[in-house]
């Protein structure tokens, strides 16, 4: 019987196994960042402790970074917290990729672009979306400060073999449907916890078509699924993503390299302990308006009434959310105003991202009233995107272009949306609170955004772009 | 990490599904760069309006469960981001043990290397102890080694990984257990040659 790449990569990391235990698995990358890594680092001193593999540890600046008026750090606590990595790394022999370096960005955006993370891998930081890697083909989740520390100190960690989850997508995308709107729906249809206890491959037609980018999008957002980790098995499009990256093999060590990543993708025969199965044919351009992801519905629906869940508690969390998102049962989504565009994120904000978001805004002006800004994933995105006049494109049109960081996902730094106001987001989580005490957060693909800037309510992309400029 | 064995306290009943970390602590609260302190901080958006006033009706602010060491959650608790900072504001707010029909992954082997017991019952269980706790306080009487929980008159069995069950009721520190297996480490190493 065949295996699939979670049981067959997790079996190439194993370094020792006994009955009644986890298994210890071997990290092979270890990514870093400034929030949830000083606490191990400070750990690692008071043990007079090593830092054991400093060439598998790469780590950079991201969460708390400012997005404008660089490099100036208003917020004390902010940057205590930067130079404390910088100097832990200085310590401990970490490279780093600090404020202002050419590879710096968000942590999971730096990481494929620079060709650190490949397939087969276990990578591992401390931040959940670390599933992002999973595109890749590597077995990639995030982990608590104490498990940083762990890593640091072993290269390994104590992990129970998850069960395996196989979300199988079918069909092909239509026009302005994205890999989001195939997360969402996703997240939507199963649950914020069918993965709970598995790692989650992404199989299927619809998958395999899709662009690392795009890929990285749909595994990013495992972890809103509950899964530990999200994967892809590695494919053609993989092996051409990664040829000729950094930190990739080279030469004839890169074709034998390639050789391997491809043997790692799950046999046709492989068997799942769970398969779920969803269509593209169901997803249209999605948007959230509760306080969870999969709170979500496609553009052409209405905020749902509480009779459609038969669950007492799904009828009170629903009103929960309501309440607090100030949305009353059936209001079109189309007819919900928004004040803020935030394009950016470990989700959208790449170069594929910010494509597909000028596509839509070229021409167009943002609405009277929203304020609208694009955070590109590293450096090296935003230089891109500037060589190819994107940052004109959407300067022109009204919005901000700002320098890279994770900004208004999780709203660390000074990119906060005030209480009470509305955010078309390309971002990964619509919490409470999550972009500023009381704000709103409506979760949207990069389209979707730009789209929702334009018309200042969410309206389905397809519609805009069918309007000549 | 402190041991943790038995633990006999009031419970303070949580009786929401997909509690997130962001909510257990925000953003805001993230930029410390010690493990300590942050308990002052736990629930706070829930704890305080925007003027910074007690909202009377939420759970942690009445009386009646002052002092409680056991969370009754429900299903999905912790879910959401890997802050570890989440565990460690309910801690050093002082509650050892977090009961709920299910956790997300990461809280959950978070509470682990921290000292908290996360126990896992039947929902039905939970939402029996949920709605008596929100009416009456009620108490509950908890032993790790034996894996019960004594209340309301009624004792279950609880479920636990006996490797986590050991780590907790010993205090261990795991990474110098670990480092017990530096021997299979360090050949697992030669025979895999590695660099970023």
């Amino acid at each position: 019987m065949g295996k699939n790449i979670i049981e067959k990569v997790w079996q190439q990391h194993i370094v020792y196994e006994e009955q009644g235990k986890p298994d210890l698995l071997y990290i092979d990358l270890h990514l870093v960042h400034e929030v949830t890594s000083p606490q191990a680092f400070e750990g690692l001193r008071l043990a007079n402790r090593q830092l054991r593999r400093p060439d598998l540890t790469y780590a950079t600046m991201d969460h708390n970074v400012p997005t404008k008026n660089l490099p100036i750090i208003t917020d004390p606590i902010a940057k205590k917290q930067i130079i404390t990595l910088a100097d832990n790394c200085k310590e401990f022999g970490v490279e780093l990729a600090d404020m202002g370096h050419p590879d710096q960005g968000i942590v999971h955006v730096i990481g494929p672009q620079l060709g650190l993370t490949q397939p087969g891998k276990t990578i591992v930081c401390g931040d959940s979306h670390t599933s992002t890697h999973g595109a890749f083909g590597a077995i990639a989740f995030g982990i608590g400060t104490s498990e940083v520390e762990h890593v640091m100190s072993t290269q390994t960690l104590w992990q129970a073999k998850p069960k395996t989850l196989e979300i199988r997508v079918t069909g092909q995308l239509g026009f302005g449907v994205t890999a989001k709107d195939i997360i969402l729906a996703i997240i939507a249809k199963f649950g914020i916890d069918v993965g709970t206890g598995h790692i989650a491959e992404f199989t299927g037609d619809a998958i395999h078509q899709l662009s690392m980018e795009e890929r990285m999008t749909i595994c990013n957002m495992s972890i809103e699924a509950g899964a530990k980790a999200g994967l892809i098995s590695p494919d053609a499009i993989t092996i051409d993503y990664i040829r000729g990256r950094k930190y990739a093999p080279k030469g004839e060590a890169f074709d034998q390299a390639a050789v391997e990543w491809l043997a790692l993708a799950s046999d046709d025969d492989a068997l799942y302990d769970r398969t779920v199965t969803i269509d593209t044919s169901e997803i249209e351009p999605f948007v959230t308006w509760g306080t969870n992801p999969s709170m979500g519905t496609g553009i052409s629906n209405t905020v749902p009434f509480a009779a459609d869940f038969e669950d007492e508690s799904d009828k009170q969390a629903l009103q929960k959310a309501l309440a607090y998102m100030d949305l009353q049962e059936g209001t079109p989504i189309s007819e919900i105003a928004i004040q803020h565009v935030f394009i950016g994120s470990c989700t959208n904000s790449r170069m594929h991202d910010l494509r597909a978001a000028a596509e839509v805004i070229k021409g167009r002006k943002v609405a009277k009233g929203v304020t609208a800004i694009v955070v590109p994933g590293s450096n090296t995105v935003k230089q891109q995107a500037e060589a190819e006049g994107l940052h004109e494109l959407f300067l022109n049109a009204g919005f901000e272009w700002r320098e890279t960081g994770c900004s208004m996902c999780l709203a660390m730094n000074d990119d906060v949306v005030p209480a009470g106001e509305r955010c078309a987001s390309t971002s990964n989580r619509n919490f409470e609170g999550r972009q500023g005490a009381g704000a709103r957060t409506h979760l949207v693909s990069p389209p979707m955004a730009a789209a929702a800037a334009i018309a200042g309510h969410f309206v389905d992309v397809r519609e805009v772009m069918n309007i000549p400029v | 990490m402190e041991p943790i064995n038995k633990v006999k306290s009031v419970l303070t009943p949580l009786n929401r599904k997909n509690v997130d970390t962001d909510q257990i602590i925000s953003k805001e609260f993230l930029k410390r760069i010690e493990r300590t302190g942050f308990g002052e901080f736990v629930f706070y958006h829930w704890r305080f309006d925007a003027n910074g006033n007690k909202i009377e009706d939420f759970v942690l602010n009445q009386s009646k469960y002052d002092g409680s060491k056991i969370l009754l959650a429900h299903d999905n608790f912790g879910c959401g981001s890997s802050r570890e900072h989440a565990p460690w504001a309910i801690l050093d707010y002082g509650f050892t043990v977090v009961i709920a029909p299910s956790f997300a992954d990461i809280f959950h082997n978070n509470c682990f290397k921290n000292g908290i017991l996360p126990i896992v019952l039947p929902v039905e269980i939970i939402e029996t102890l949920l709605a008596t706790a929100e009416n009456q306080t009620i108490e509950a009487d908890i032993s790790l080694e034996n894996q019960t929980i004594k209340a309301v008159g009624q004792s279950y069995h609880f479920e636990i990984d006996p490797y986590y069950k050991k780590m907790l009721i010993n205090g261990w520190d795991e990474i110098s257990l670990t480092f017990q297996y530096e021997e299979q480490i360090a050949a697992f190493e030669a025979k895999k040659s590695l660099t970023v």
